[in-house]
């Protein structure tokens, strides 16, 4: 998990928050209270919030009469919530055998060095969160890295830069 | 019954039909190795050691989750079994931080138990060990250590969490390697919603979860919990003299194996250095002043028993011979066992001659012993702890059952979390239990009479009530209808603020149901109108034919240890022990010749009205044992002014209470276990109170205390141990007629019991009422005696928390509880926080027509807008500076519940 201070920096404005709460009770009037519409509803939630903040997850423990205790539980099992906001470009780096033998270790590398972060953290401005993938399946292009749903292939430490260049330059 | 038969290793096995392959093999003493069952949990299935080979079936099942069927042939010792048990044993323990010697569970783990049974090889297990992963140790709680790093992820803690105690703090959290046990958030147990009741510590099979200061005791003593009045059953564990361990009784009648966070951690008051140990005369020219405090030698000397005893004597004697006997009252205590209570108020009758004898029932459940006998015949809770196991609809009104009688508030959620029983909650703060209710009734405090009437007005009008159960065994009717069709539900709304809609409901909810019963508290109980309300509760009730039938009743649940025995004992101005009336001469008579001595049939001063006794010069002296009035009273100042001029003021204790500190003479009492005898839980049951360790310097039992002081004054009581007065209680007090020590050891009697072979009565009205029919009364709503004003905009309301108990002389001095509470509060929404420019933690001032207080302000939607609560635990806040004296006409109970304040912020921060 990535550290609390990460964490704090996401304090959004006022506004948004409670745009965000409001979304929030949006989200669970659309479901019936029922225990088995837990994941969904995280889906959901994690979607509008990029990840699942502790006053959302108490709210639906409150909504679908669950322990907290259990929500939490289910949210840290599945690979796929997040409990600590995350950077809006998620940039995943393949690190598959063929994109290994092909320099994918640079290619992490110059993305960490870039971002100044590790594998499952966030860059402080929630820009970029970096992931390390296990395969994509694009083998004839390793190495590959992913942001978004863009897939860039054969890449270089080089063209790290000019990706992540372009991507800054469009935001 | 049904049964099964079965075969297990060879041996034929008969079980009950429901039961699984593992407690055949149990039953049948074959020993299955397992971490994770617990007879008391759901099968889980977690721990994969239990596996066994059943015929016809393919591979290894668990036995903890597989029900034996008939003609099933299981064998649990194969070499296939026990290959794969020590593998799954060597995953389990491959892990393990294994400092066993040092660990605090060696003597009961249960890994190494199991460890031994597989042979597990040391080598097998290293060559597994790929990582040791070391999690910080979680150490925030006081009361308990959790080292994840000894967790084998058993479950036990979690389940027992969930499906016993169901406070829900615990669950499995992420996975894989990574999995562990985890709060929500992951955040140190202090932080989470852990109730700290020791359930996980109790059931955990390792060294994960252990308590702090617990050492292996020499003996254990089996004893009745002295802080609630549910009378749970529990295990001291004594060495050197003091109280080292502490387990729940899993035979107890009132908590199976049980215990809240008092019962389980609150016991090193016993050993506090402030206890008292040699008696106290006050210095001469030392005034008598409330809130005195500082050093024990500027106000006091210590003395000799004879020294004490016979000045206590020489001063009663004086008053007794100056002013009459009716110049003098007792004060008894619900914390003391039936023998002091029965001891003291022998001698307040017949040594001092008056009936001027009462205690803290006065406080809380007078209306109730008042409306209780107007109604039915009998005060008491009609009904059992086992009842609510039979119940389909729970109405709880004015108890905050969770934090109050946590192991009751358990038993309920379990009820409704796994059986479907229903749940009506009214209740002016929201609580823990209306998460669980199916309607939830937020009336305003004081209302309650318009509440029930409204709840009665659309069961009858919608022709729920059960007519042949009102015609058959009630009188008074058509009385009542006729002030109950008057409470339509847009009164009742207007009143009570409650919505017609739900007041429809839940009088449907209640008038439907099969069976039902009512608890209350405080909160019905401790108004002026305190009586009505109880007679409301009853009259719902009979109008619905729920009460004398199995999973029905009227259920007060009573605050303290023992105050149901107290008043039993008649430790109340009015009655001899077993409620037999001082002015009925048969009755007088009959304990004129028991006690050998003439008795008063004059009614004697309750609690309530010794402060303007006092004041007018009608009361000159007190001997107070065990209460502390200085907290407790309403109106505490008008309390103090009156006590400061009393003459004569003995106060018999285990520590320099309040009170005690006012006291001219202090005699040092042994605490609960620190004598023999016994207590009467809510339910009735009169369950033995044992004797565990010394008390501490000169402290005596406190009957033993008063037979010194009777003998000085003339009158030889003669008792030779606690079950020579029990003999004696029993041969006059009828309902008690049975009890004998020796009939308590295993789960006590519950009363009425009326002679030696009688089994105790474990739900009243079976026939019929003690008094005949069931009486309905005509109870019309009248407000609280204050009410809010421009210059007292909020309604006060006080009570208790659940990590503290009433004036806080025990519950104040246990480290843990006192490390989880250190501080008294002030609750308020936060609407009204932020009109007042509070955030939290800001000390804030609330004042009320009698006097003011400062605390720090807890924020919280607990507190209905307009509303602030305080507990009465500290006397730094003392809570009851601030309450009403207004007393209830017919029991002078006061209103505790509903006093007007105004709060303003003081601008220093405390953190609370």
């Amino acid at each position: 998990m990535a550290n609390s201070s990460v964490a704090q920096g996401a304090q959004a404005p006022l506004e948004k928050e409670m745009a965000r709460q409001q979304r929030l009770d949006e989200i669970l009037s659309s479901y019936q209270g029922n225990e088995e519409e837990l994941i969904p509803i995280l889906q959901q939630v994690q979607q509008v919030f990029g990840y699942l903040p502790e006053p959302a997850m108490k709210k639906i423990a409150k909504f679908l009469k669950l322990p907290e205790s259990t929500i939490f539980g289910v949210g840290t099992f599945y690979a796929q919530f997040k409990l600590v906001p995350s950077g809006r470009n998620i940039i995943r780096v393949c690190r598959g055998t063929a994109c290994h033998v092909r320099g994918a270790t640079g290619i992490l590398g110059e993305v960490e060095k870039q971002l100044g972060i590790k594998p499952g953290e966030s860059t402080s401005d929630l820009e970029y969160a970096l992931e390390a993938i296990a395969c994509f399946g694009s083998c004839a292009l390793a190495p590959v890295m992913v942001i978004g749903n863009n897939v860039y292939g054969r890449m270089t430490p080089a063209k790290v830069k000019e990706v992540l260049a372009n991507v800054g330059a469009e935001r | 019954m049904d049964t099964i038969k079965l075969t297990v290793n060879g041996r034929q096995v008969i079980v009950k039909k429901g039961a699984t392959v593992l407690e055949a093999a149990l039953d049948a003493g074959i020993y299955i190795p397992t971490l994770c069952y617990d007879a008391d949990l759901k099968p889980y299935g977690g721990c994969r050691l239990c596996v066994v080979e059943i015929e016809g079936m393919r591979g290894l099942v668990s036995s903890c989750t597989t029900p034996a069927t008939e003609g099933m042939v299981v064998r649990t010792e194969t070499p296939k079994v026990n290959q794969s048990r020590r593998i799954t044993m060597e995953l389990i323990s491959a892990n393990h931080h294994g400092d066993c010697l040092a660990c605090a569970q060696n003597q009961d783990c249960e890994l190494l138990k199991v460890a031994r049974y597989l042979g597990i090889e040391q080598q097998r297990v290293d060559r597994l060990r790929k990582s040791t992963q070391v999690l910080p140790v979680d150490d925030s709680h006081p009361a308990f250590i959790r080292d994840l790093n000894k967790c084998i992820l058993c479950a036990k803690c979690v389940r027992a969490c969930h499906e016993i105690v169901c406070h829900d703090a615990i669950d499995i959290a992420f996975r894989g390697n990574s999995a562990r046990i985890a709060t929500f958030g992951d955040k140190p147990i202090v932080e989470s919603v852990c109730k700290s009741c020791g359930e996980c510590v109790a059931r955990c099979p390792t060294g994960a979860l252990v308590p702090k200061w617990e050492k292996l005791p020499v003996t254990e003593v089996k004893t009745i919990c002295p802080y609630c009045g549910v009378g749970c059953s529990l295990y001291l564990g004594i060495r050197d003299n003091k109280v080292v361990s502490v387990r729940g009784d899993p035979q107890g009648p009132a908590n199976r194996g049980s215990l809240c966070v008092k019962g389980r951690w609150g016991y090193d008051f016993l050993s506090h250095p402030e206890r008292l140990t040699t008696p106290l005369i006050r210095l001469p020219g030392v005034a008598r002043q409330a809130g005195q405090d500082g050093k024990v030698q500027e106000i006091f000397r210590e003395a000799s028993w004879d020294e004490a005893l016979e000045l206590a004597a020489k001063r009663l004697l004086e008053l007794k011979q100056n002013y009459g006997p009716d110049s003098i009252a007792g004060l008894s205590s619900a914390k003391c066992t039936n023998e002091d209570n029965y001891v003291i108020q022998k001698f307040v009758r017949a040594v001092i001659g008056t009936n001027n004898i009462d205690h803290c029932a006065r406080l809380c459940h007078a209306s109730t012993v008042v409306g209780g006998i107007a109604a039915f015949g009998q005060g008491a809770m009609s009904n059992s702890y086992s009842d609510f196991e039979k119940t389909e609809l729970f109405f709880i009104i004015g108890s905050n059952t969770t934090e109050c009688h946590p192991i009751i508030g358990s038993l309920i959620k379990r009820r409704v979390r796994f059986d479907g029983a229903k749940l009506i909650v009214a209740e002016p703060r929201s609580i823990e239990l209306g998460e669980y209710a199916t309607i939830v009734l937020s009336h305003k405090p004081g209302t309650d009479v318009a509440l029930i009437n409204g709840l009665m007005h659309v069961i009858i009008r919608d022709g729920l009530e059960d007519k042949e159960f009102i015609r058959e065994r009630t009188e008074g009717f058509e009385e009542m209808c006729q002030v109950v069709e008057r409470y339509t539900p847009e009164l009742v709304e207007a009143i009570t603020g409650v919505s017609k809609a739900a007041i429809e409901a839940a009088a449907h909810l209640f008038g439907k149901a099969n069976s039902a019963c009512v608890l209350y508290g405080m909160g019905i109980t401790q108004h002026t109108t305190g009586t009505d309300n109880v007679k409301s509760v009853a009259n719902l009730l009979l109008l619905t034919g729920n009460i004398g039938r199995e999973g029905t009743g009227f259920s007060p649940l009573r605050g303290q240890n023992n105050v149901q025995g107290s008043c039993d004992m008649g430790a109340l101005p009015n009655v001899y022990p077993g409620y037999q009336r001082v002015n009925d001469a048969a009755v007088k008579a009959k304990f004129e010749t028991a006690w050998g001595c003439q008795l008063s049939d004059r009614p004697g001063l309750m609690v309530t009205e010794l402060a303007d006794a006092i004041l007018k010069g009608d009361i000159k002296g007190l001997y107070v044992m065990g209460e502390n009035p200085v907290l407790s009273e309403p109106n505490l100042e008008h309390f103090w002014q009156a006590l400061e001029k009393i003459e004569f003021l003995i106060v018999q204790d285990i520590f320099l209470s309040e009170t005690a500190w006012m006291a001219d003479i202090v005699l040092p009492g042994a605490a609960f276990a620190e004598k023999d005898g016994t207590f009467t839980n809510t339910e009735r049951r009169v369950q033995r109170v044992r004797q565990a360790i010394l008390p501490p310097g000169e402290a005596r039992p406190d009957w033993e205390i008063i037979c010194a002081l009777a003998e000085r004054m003339g009158k030889h009581l003669g008792y030779r141990d606690t079950s020579q007065i029990m003999e004696e209680i029993a041969s006059l007090t009828p309902i008690y007629g049975g009890i004998r020590f020796d009939r308590l050891d295993r789960d006590g009697l519950q009363w009425p019991c009326p002679h030696i072979s009688h089994p105790g009565t474990p739900f009243l009205y079976r026939e019929g009422f003690a008094r005949g029919r069931g009486k309905f009364h005509a109870v019309d709503y009248i407000p609280p005696a204050e009410s809010i004003s421009k210059k007292y905009p909020l309604v006060l309301t006080t009570g208790r928390i659940l990590e503290h108990w009433h004036t806080g002389t025990m519950s104040r001095r246990a480290n843990v509880l006192n490390e989880l509470r250190p501080s008294g509060v002030v609750e308020m929404h936060p609407t009204d926080a932020a009109r007042l420019g509070l955030v939290e933690g800001d000390l804030v001032v609330v004042t009320s027509k009698r006097g003011r207080l400062k605390a720090p302000v807890h924020i919280t939607e607990k507190s209905p807008p307009g509303l602030v609560f305080i507990p009465f635990h500290w006397r730094e806040a003392p809570a009851n500076i601030l309450t009403n004296d207004a007393l209830d006409p017919l029991a002078k109970i006061p209103e505790y519940k509903v006093s007007a304040v105004k709060a303003l912020r003081q601008r220093k921060k405390l953190r609370p």
